[in-house]
């Protein structure tokens, strides 16, 4: 027998825009309300948004040096080194597009699009030549080359991976150069958004490897290696990273042999290496523990020791589950680079400052960089937790 | 088995490497990790390359032509002994540091008008740099083998006691405690004094109009320091706003957000010249402290705090002497002895004790030109920044305090 | 007949060891000891390092320099301060304001969180988009970004002294802060802080107690008249006794070049506690929004089944659910506003960490201070982790 549900007594709902309007604006009277004054509101604020944009805004501290913002003081004529690491990566997100989907799908198109968005980009600058323009185009159109290559079934995971670390390796060494074929660039005039991805992307993948050692000494059954990882964890989790940006830039050469001079870059990444470690070490917890009991005691009921329990059974599982959260880790870090303002670092942030110090013009026009920046971080980082997010409702990762 | 062992592996590795080169004095190369940059000890020079901005006519202010006779520092006498005088452990380490580096290392800034900045060309200019430079040409023998490090103010004290620059040349104020924790500072190369800057329409014309105001000042310096000695000394009050860089110091001036900023005379002026309506802000004519603006060494070294305090004796001397940039090379058979002395030509004043060629006046004198050509360069009637009259910083023979022990 | 022997059956050895190196209980203890003495004598080996050079180097480790003159001013502080001061004082200035900022923008940033967290469930279509795109614009620029265009593009573009925006009240406000109108007591006015205190605990009291009574015994208790009556007679009592006149009111005048009397909020304080607020706010609606859709929809089914209002089923079956399930992430947003409070650094506000970098500067002592600093953050991120986990603890449902 068949209890009738509430869905086979309703009427069926009119279908069109009233109806819609009616349910979800104006169901009753203080909705009703509500949906007048926030309306109005809004379009004026829209309106007002828009018409400051295009007609009231001075963008010029924006487009008269858009390389700056880019690629700090690098100089112009080894732009070339950028612009082909840029196509390296380009052309990988499309190989990682064919051999993954999901996520990378998501990664690449942005790429694209950001591409294409900067080939446009309006401005009055000499040095943003149309050479660069076309460039931006044919790297937009390496990630569809690389999709092609990467859909091929030779291509697997493991070679994919491989390649990724080994270009990074190889875009670091190209873009300092070195002694003798290609000029060294030292890392005081990198700038802008290439220093910013430079420390984000750096922070992030020097950070894992740490961050999974102390997660796993934190679960770890011994209570040395258990207190002093969980010490390390909370004491670098309970300060604020411009502190350990601080310690590791000031305080830290203060300890070197005179001789010894690490650069004011590697400084900056290795607190925001150690300041993420942290970080990454939580999230990775978090995915241990996500594994059944279960699996431990199957492991152990095959005659695996320890090591070869975690390094087959537990890690793998446990950090495909934190891919995700590793995702906004990095979104986080990301957004954590302005902080290296602070000791000296000419990232995007402090270029745009330094542009407005520069020009007595242009001092009036700090709401319009700021937001330019603003607009920059927003578009990364929405479309990274975008595609995670899609990532993760497709997995059915529910919270806890 | 495959990637996560071998993972863990080369994990342990290079975290065992990387302790084990931490350890001691001795290790000149450390191995950072292998992903990140280097620690370069050489440095091309073409640090400066100028490929960054369109190159415009260059600036008629270029100090650094090339040097004549390019004969660079020997090496120096080893700690131990120097001039036949045992000399303490540190004697000569950092100069030798710089001559094998082949670069000297300046701690610098590209912020203030007229003392350090970035010219058309983007390079290094400015009153202190120009001494670095001078500096690089007597001991490297090159004005252009310097590797500047932009310093932040807060970054002062400790890129001194790590030695992480060879010399600093900021602008900075030779005061006791710095002398006592900081380093060791060389010669003053700038007579100052700190004063206010107000906008001209508010009429003051004191600091005992000033009560009751606020004041824009930046943070950790003895600006801040002398500011609220001199109002709590006269009994005035005022509310500060304090920033860490110069740059918002200013900027929050002009929009408004104080009624006044305090800071060395020099720097105001230099401030003043970039803002867009100059006239519409007075210097007040007062001076509450003394800021002799000296450069810096590390400590620990005689020697190279000597060498860097002859440079600069050398290049006041060379304006009482009358020698500048584009007569010193006949101004070596001069008549006068004191010049031929000077520039080696006869005598000794001591070159070779610390390790110096015996022209090594020469160098410097044609890569920099005397102290008034540097001063009038930047701040002169026709300086590329703004000009500033030479008040205290004209010769002990004009009136000025700028007064050098002679180099016999 | 014998009983079959089974071959299966293997004898049960009862007391052999396996080899002392393969024997767990060794093996562990042995790594213990091995990390153990590893971590300390890394430790050591780091902590005499530091030692040795700042001896070499002439660098202070002591703490006696707290006691000299500071010789800097500050230009807000809650308790008062002057250069002869000594730097501990300046450095409890410093702690006092991040607290005030931190709790401010605490109390703040929940309230705003909450309505925002629950307006984004809600059916009025307009009103969810609005919190949505509040939250989503607030989640992916850096809080750097956030606070100076806050600082710079709005505040400090207010209009200057002499040309202040007057609203009833008075209230002034300019480039230089907002002043306000505040009371300030007379010397009657501590009868009526005290009697006014007394009647709002006597009011708790009555609240608590009639409403047990109520609980317990049926019988109607006017417990919320009772209680408000008490507390109007607590403020009525206390001005009566203090003679009617308990506050002066102090009202900004412009004198000279800025305004004295009442209270005065300047820019920097503002733009941090603003930008604090919307920035963790919106991090407080994700929690919040997450926590209550994390109950299940058979409570609201059952709730609705029983005849509850939505509001009472809001306050009395969801919320407490929720809470649950909120108030350890909630918690940890608590403490990255405190850390974040740091950034004030940037805008020239006088907390602890900017007055930190003052007294380095102005003391020459950057390691004692800088361990002070981060002992202070460090303290107040594990005091309140160990009470969460002791709430969390109490209130979690045991895995089994």
């Amino acid at each position: 027998m068949t209890t009738a549900t509430s869905e086979d007594i309703r009427p069926p709902e009119p279908p069109g825009l009233i109806a819609w309007l009616r349910k979800n604006l104006f169901s009753n009277w203080y909705n009703s309300i509500l949906t007048v004054i926030v309306g109005v509101l809004v379009v004026w604020a829209v309106y007002a948004g828009i018409r400051w944009v295009f007609f009231g805004a001075d963008w010029s501290p924006v487009t008269s040096r858009p390389l700056l913002y880019m690629v700090g003081q690098y100089p112009v004529g080894q732009i070339w080194r950028i612009g082909l690491s840029l196509a390296l990566v380009s052309f990988l997100f499309g190989v990682s597009w064919g051999v993954w989907g999901g996520m990378m799908r998501a990664f690449s198109l942005s790429l694209a699009f950001i591409l294409v968005l900067l080939a446009l980009l309006p401005t009055e600058s000499a040095q943003y030549t149309m050479e660069i323009r076309v460039f931006m185009v044919s790297a937009a159109l390496l990630i569809f080359l690389g999709y092609s290559i990467g859909k091929q079934s030779w291509i697997s995971s493991r070679i994919t991976l491989l390649i990724w670390l080994l270009s990074l390796i190889v875009i670091l060494v190209l873009l300092r150069g070195f002694g003798g074929v290609l000029s060294v660039i030292p890392t005081n005039i990198w700038g802008g958004l290439l220093l910013t991805m430079v420390l984000a992307i750096g922070g992030i993948v020097l950070s894992f490897p740490i961050g999974v050692l102390l997660a796993l000494g934190r679960r770890s059954k011994l209570p040395v290696i258990s207190f002093f990882s969980s010490a390390f964890i909370e004491i670098v989790r309970g300060v604020p990273l411009i502190g350990i940006l601080f310690m590791s830039s000031i305080i830290f050469p203060l300890f070197l042999p005179a001789e010894v001079r690490i650069d004011r870059l590697v400084r900056a990444l290795m607190g925001i290496t150690l300041f993420s470690a942290a970080y990454m070490a939580e999230n990775v917890r978090g995915g241990l523990q996500a594994i059944p009991l279960g699996q431990f005691d199957a492991a152990r009921a095959i005659g695996l020791n320890n090591y070869y329990t975690t390094v087959l059974i537990v890690l793998p599982q446990a950090l495909r589950k934190v891919i995700p959260s590793i995702v906004g880790q990095f979104i986080a870090l990301f957004k954590d680079t302005t902080l290296a303002a602070g000791v000296g670092l000419l990232e995007l942030l402090s270029v745009g400052q330094s542009i407005l110090q520069a020009n007595p013009n242009f001092f009036s026009l700090q709401m319009e960089v700021y937001i330019f920046i603003a607009a920059v971080f927003w578009v990364f980082s929405y479309s990274l937790s975008f595609a995670s997010r899609r990532v993760e409702a497709a997995l059915g990762v529910g919270k806890r | 088995m495959s990637r996560k062992v071998y993972k863990l592996f080369a994990l342990f590795a290079t975290l065992s490497l990387i302790l084990a080169a931490c350890g001691g004095e001795a290790s000149p190369t450390p191995e950072v990790e292998d992903s990140a940059p280097d620690v370069t000890e050489v440095m091309e020079t073409e640090v400066v390359e100028t490929e960054v901005m369109e190159t415009e006519a260059v600036s008629e202010a270029t100090p650094v032509a090339e040097t004549g006779s390019g004969t660079t520092a020997q090496t120096t006498p080893e700690a131990g002994e120097a001039g036949g005088v045992v000399q303490p452990a540190g004697y000569g380490t950092i100069t030798q540091r710089v001559i094998d580096r082949g670069q000297l290392v300046c701690g610098s800034r590209t912020d203030l008008a007229g003392f350090g900045f970035l010219d058309e060309n983007g390079q290094n200019a400015g009153f202190d740099v120009d001494f670095c430079r001078a500096v690089a040409a007597a001991v490297l023998g090159d004005p252009n083998a310097v590797e500047f490090a932009i310093v932040s103010t807060d970054e002062r004290g400790p890129a001194l006691q790590s030695a992480e620059v060879d010399i600093m040349a900021r602008n900075m104020t030779w005061t006791s405690t710095r002398e006592a924790q900081w380093g060791t500072f060389t010669w003053i190369t700038f007579y100052d004094g700190q004063g206010f800057m107000v906008p001209t329409d508010l009429g003051v014309s004191s600091i005992e109009d000033l009560n009751g105001a606020t004041v824009c000042v930046t943070s950790g310096t003895t600006t801040e320091l002398n500011l609220a000695d001199a109002f709590r000394q006269r009994n005035l009050e005022f509310t500060p706003v304090v920033f860490a860089d110069t740059a918002t110091v200013y900027g929050s001036y002009q929009e408004g957000r104080c009624d006044a900023v305090t800071s060395d005379l020099s720097q105001l002026a230099a401030l003043r010249s970039g803002f867009p309506n100059p006239d519409e802000h007075q210097i007040l004519d007062i001076a509450i402290s003394k800021e002799p603006l000296t450069p810096a060494v590390p400590a620990g070294d005689e020697q190279w705090a000597d060498i860097v305090r002859i440079v600069i004796f050398g290049v006041i001397n060379a304006e009482e002497l009358g020698i500048t940039q584009d007569n010193v090379q006949e101004m070596v058979n001069s008549d006068n002895i004191e010049i031929r002395r000077l520039l080696g030509s006869e005598g000794t004043w001591g070159q070779e004790d610390l390790g110096l060629p015996a022209d090594v006046m020469v160098n410097v004198i044609s890569a920099v030109g005397n102290y008034g050509e540097i001063y009038d360069r930047y701040m002169g009637a026709e300086g590329v920044s703004f000009t500033l009259d030479r008040g205290l910083n004209a010769l002990w023979t004009e009136g000025g305090l700028m007064y050098a022990p002679p180099l016999r | 007949m014998d009983p079959p022997k089974f071959s299966a059956v293997q004898e049960v050895r009862i007391g052999k060891e396996s080899p002392l190196w393969r024997d767990e209980r060794i093996i562990s203890i042995a790594l213990q000891t091995v990390s153990a003495v590893v971590i300390i004598g890394v430790l050591v080996w780091v902590v005499t390092n530091i030692v040795n050079a700042a001896e070499q180097r002439g660098l202070g480790l002591g703490f006696n320099f707290m006691d000299s003159a500071a010789g800097f001013s500050i230009s807000e502080s809650v308790i008062p301060f002057s250069p002869s001061d000594s730097f501990a004082r300046a450095l409890l200035v410093g702690v006092l304001n991040t607290l005030r900022v931190s709790l401010v923008g605490i109390v703040f940033a929940t309230i705003l969180g909450f309505i925002v967290g629950i307006a984004q469930l809600s059916t009025n279509w307009l009103v969810s988009r609005i919190a949505l795109a509040f939250v989503e614009l607030h989640r992916n620029i850096p809080l750097l970004v956030l606070l100076f265009l806050w600082y710079r593009g709005i505040f400090t573009r207010l209009p200057s002294v002499r040309a202040s925006i007057q609203w009833p009240g008075p209230v002034f406000i300019n480039q230089r802060g907002l002043y306000l109108t505040w009371p300030i007591f007379t010397d009657t006015g501590w009868i009526f802080i005290t009697l006014a205190l007394v009647g709002i605990v006597a009011a708790a009291l009555a609240w608590i107690l009639l409403r047990r009574i109520r609980e317990v015994s049926g019988r109607t208790t006017n417990f919320v008249g009772v209680s408000l009556g008490i507390f109007v007679l607590g403020l009525v009592l206390g001005w009566v006794f203090s003679g009617g006149r308990p506050f002066d009111t102090s009202i900004p005048e412009l004198q000279g070049f800025n305004f004295q009397g009442g209270i005065h909020l300047t820019p920097e304080f503002a733009a941090l506690l603003i930008g604090l607020t919307t920035y963790t706010a919106a991090f407080i609606a994700e929690v919040v929004r997450g926590g209550i859709q994390a109950i299940q929809r058979g409570q609201l089914e059952a709730a609705a089944a029983l005849g509850l209002r939505e509001s009472h089923i809001l306050n009395l079956v969801v919320i407490p659910q929720a809470m649950r399930i909120i108030i350890p992430p909630l918690i940890s947003q608590y403490l990255n506003l405190v850390k974040n409070s740091s950034l004030a650094v940037f805008l020239g506000f006088p907390e602890l960490f900017s007055i930190g970098k003052t007294v380095i500067n102005q003391a020459g002592r950057a390691i004692p201070v800088f361990i002070l600093i981060m002992a202070v953050y460090l303290i107040i991120s594990l005091v309140t982790s160990l009470l969460l986990n002791i709430y969390n603890r109490r209130v979690q449902f045991v895995e089994r």
